[in-house]
């Protein structure tokens, strides 16, 4: 039960953005769900990474116990330089849709419908 | 030479790469030096492509490993036959695909140093425009499930960031947020499903995957993030929302890669289909999954088409009737792959008829978008109420619209009625009513373009438009290049399926072949 705690905060936290995403109607807000969805992968493929009792592949002087590749935590920080990249472009794109718009309401930002 | 030759497939991602981050620099010395550059690095990477390309048509299957000493040695001896690098696997569908990137990513880029030559911004434009070049060249060529979603991501950005790029009065940025938002959403579903088969196979390479899928419960739910993340990348119908919206407001160049670059994720969403989880789903439950999908997307993308007032939208909402027109002969594909009609060749010319259409679609929809391009340089508007009477000055524009939007409706002897021919036929036997559907959907997209047409060139010059000229000459070369495939492809269909289609349709069904290429027989 313990060992699946993590996934269980993984599933709330990607909800939670999830849920944020959908209804919130502020695109400051829709960006803070994306973000949140985002730590919540990354959560999860750390959460992946992680056995009990082992070591990372180090041979030299290595105590004899499993060890594990550190795949996932490349791939977790691979993940977040992408995330930093996407909220720096949402975020400048808000700010521009700010200027011309005068509102963040995603109910107002329709200039583009039909 | 021999070095260059080996190491294709990773210039194939370098080339744009260096192309794009030097672009800001050598524009430095000034704009004739940044047009040669960009020249010189989109012949390059387009060459490498077709390199690439027939390097596999001839010889097989190319698997580069990045890093390693040997060009052979892509699975290290002591790593117990788990291949550790990043690999590519490029086989006759990648090549298939690159070929399309290739063709229409020169002609965009020949196209862009003359539509951008009045406009401010150029460095950034070409960076963001070669990024995308070379995440469309990686998602393609990539057989690592991460390093998908790497190129994935970078695409997603850089094409976001070139939609918003003219931010007209706010409204560009408005699609590109929609865009951005969308495809980050998109990417962090699929990086739940590559997370959740890492967890089971403890990799992350596609063959080998394929190799050990179990299809475990986890395995489905990662189906479906897979599923959900590409179908929407690719623009099918239920979430189609943000295509005519992105590509209306991205420079028209950039709506042609555009187009390029939801097919390269409609080649992941078939590599998933086929490949990644080969064998092991339902052939008859997914593949009908696809088929309505495609039906939805053909038919809600002409109904929506039919009434819009701006040029570009309008081409947007073809442009997702025709990505059901792929789902929907690939789909049929998979679904005849259980059933005994599959061995009567009706799933195999479905299949055919789905890819060929990728590629026809990629070079008359990229001339249609180009052609929509001319006419906001040389007119400033898109509305098809305000146009009229162009044809008197834009002969070439003219000439060059009918072809594309003769192709698009499937009329002979142009490209578009070769591969439609060949679904309509395939999916006539499979299944008529579908079939019927689809020859509905393709007289809706004839007349939808006779007005386009009509009401763009046809009529007497009006007074605003007296002495609008023709396209410049770099334009009408980029222009040139596709009609002439287009023509080209459309009069001897034959020898394009044979020599390119027909090994992508069975390397995609042959998944033992792509695991077998990477693991070495195993």
């Amino acid at each position: 039960m313990i060992d699946n705690l993590p996934f269980l905060v993984v599933a709330v936290t990607i909800l939670l953005g999830l849920y944020t995403i959908l209804l919130k109607k502020d695109l400051i807000k829709i960006i803070m769900g994306i973000s949140i969805v985002e730590s919540g992968v990354n959560l999860f493929l750390i959460v992946l990474g992680y056995r009990w009792d082992s070591i990372a592949p180090i041979f030299t002087g290595a105590p004899s116990l499993a060890m594990v590749m550190p795949t996932v935590q490349a791939l977790t920080l691979t993940s977040i330089v992408i995330g930093v990249a996407t909220l720096a472009l949402m975020l400048s794109m808000v700010m521009i849709i700010f200027r011309y718009y005068k509102t963040t309401d995603v109910s107002k930002v329709t200039k583009l419908q039909g | 030479m021999d070095i260059i030759l080996d190491n294709l497939p990773g210039l194939l991602i370098a080339i744009p790469l260096l192309g794009a981050f030097l672009t800001p620099v050598l524009s430095r010395a000034g704009d004739n030096v940044r047009n040669v550059w960009v020249m010189v690095i989109t012949t390059l990477s387009s060459l490498c492509g077709l390199l690439v390309a027939s390097r596999v048509l001839e010889a097989g299957t190319i698997v580069y490993a990045f890093g390693v000493d040997t060009i052979s040695n892509v699975i290290p001896l002591d790593s117990g036959g788990i291949p550790i690098r990043i690999i590519f696997t490029i086989d006759p569908i990648n090549a298939f695909m690159l070929i399309i990137a290739a063709v229409v990513g020169f002609c965009i880029t020949l196209y862009s140093i003359s539509s951008m030559e009045k406009l401010s911004g150029k460095d950034g434009f070409f960076t963001l425009l070669f990024l995308l070049v070379a995440s469309v060249y990686g998602m393609i060529a990539t057989g690592d499930l991460f390093n998908f979603f790497v190129f994935l991501e970078i695409s997603s950005l850089a094409g976001a960031a070139l939609v918003a790029y003219r931010i007209d009065k706010g409204v560009a940025t408005e699609a590109g947020f929609k865009y951005a938002a969308l495809s980050t959403l998109g990417g962090m579903l699929f990086l739940v499903g590559v997370g959740l088969l890492y967890a089971q196979y403890n990799s992350l390479n596609m063959a080998v995957i394929a190799d050990r899928m179990q299809l475990t419960g986890l395995d489905i739910m990662a189906f479906v993030l897979f599923f959900t993340a590409l179908a929407m990348k690719c623009g099918a119908v239920p979430m189609h929302f943000w295509t005519p919206d992105s590509y209306t407001m991205a420079p028209s160049s950039v709506t042609a890669f555009l187009v390029v670059s939801s097919q390269a994720s409609l080649y992941a969403l078939f590599r998933v289909c086929f490949t990644l989880y080969g064998g092991q789903i339902n052939p008859l439950t997914v593949g009908w999954v696809i088929i309505i999908l495609g039906v939805l997307s053909m038919f809600i993308g002409v109904t929506m088409a039919i009434p819009q007032k701006d040029v570009k939208r309008l081409m947007a909402y073809h442009a997702v009737s025709q990505t059901g027109y792929m789902l929907l002969g690939v789909g049929v594909g998979l679904a005849a792959l259980s059933s005994t009609c599959f061995s009567q060749g009706v799933g195999m010319m479905a299949l055919k008829g789905g890819l060929f259409h990728i590629m026809n679609h990629a070079l008359y929809k990229g001339l249609l978008f180009l052609t929509a391009g001319v006419i906001m340089y040389r007119c400033g508007t898109r509305n098809l109420n305000q146009l009229g009477g162009l044809g008197h000055n834009m002969k070439w524009t003219m000439i060059f619209f009918m072809i594309g939007a003769l192709a698009i409706a499937g009329i002979p002897p142009f490209n578009g009625f070769a591969s439609k021919l060949l679904i309509y036929e395939s999916t006539f036997l499979f299944n008529p009513l579908i079939a019927v559907i689809a020859m509905v959907v393709s007289i809706l997209t004839l007349a939808s373009f006779v007005k386009v047409f009509h009401s763009m060139f046809m009529g007497p010059k009006l007074p605003e438009y007296q002495d609008v000229e023709e396209a410049p000459k770099p334009m009408l070369i980029a222009m040139g290049i596709l009609a002439v495939l287009v023509i080209l492809f459309g009069i001897f269909p034959q020898q394009v399926v044979d020599t390119l289609v027909t090994p992508a349709a069975f390397a995609l069904v042959d998944y033992h072949g792509y695991i077998s290429a990477v693991l070495g027989g195993a």
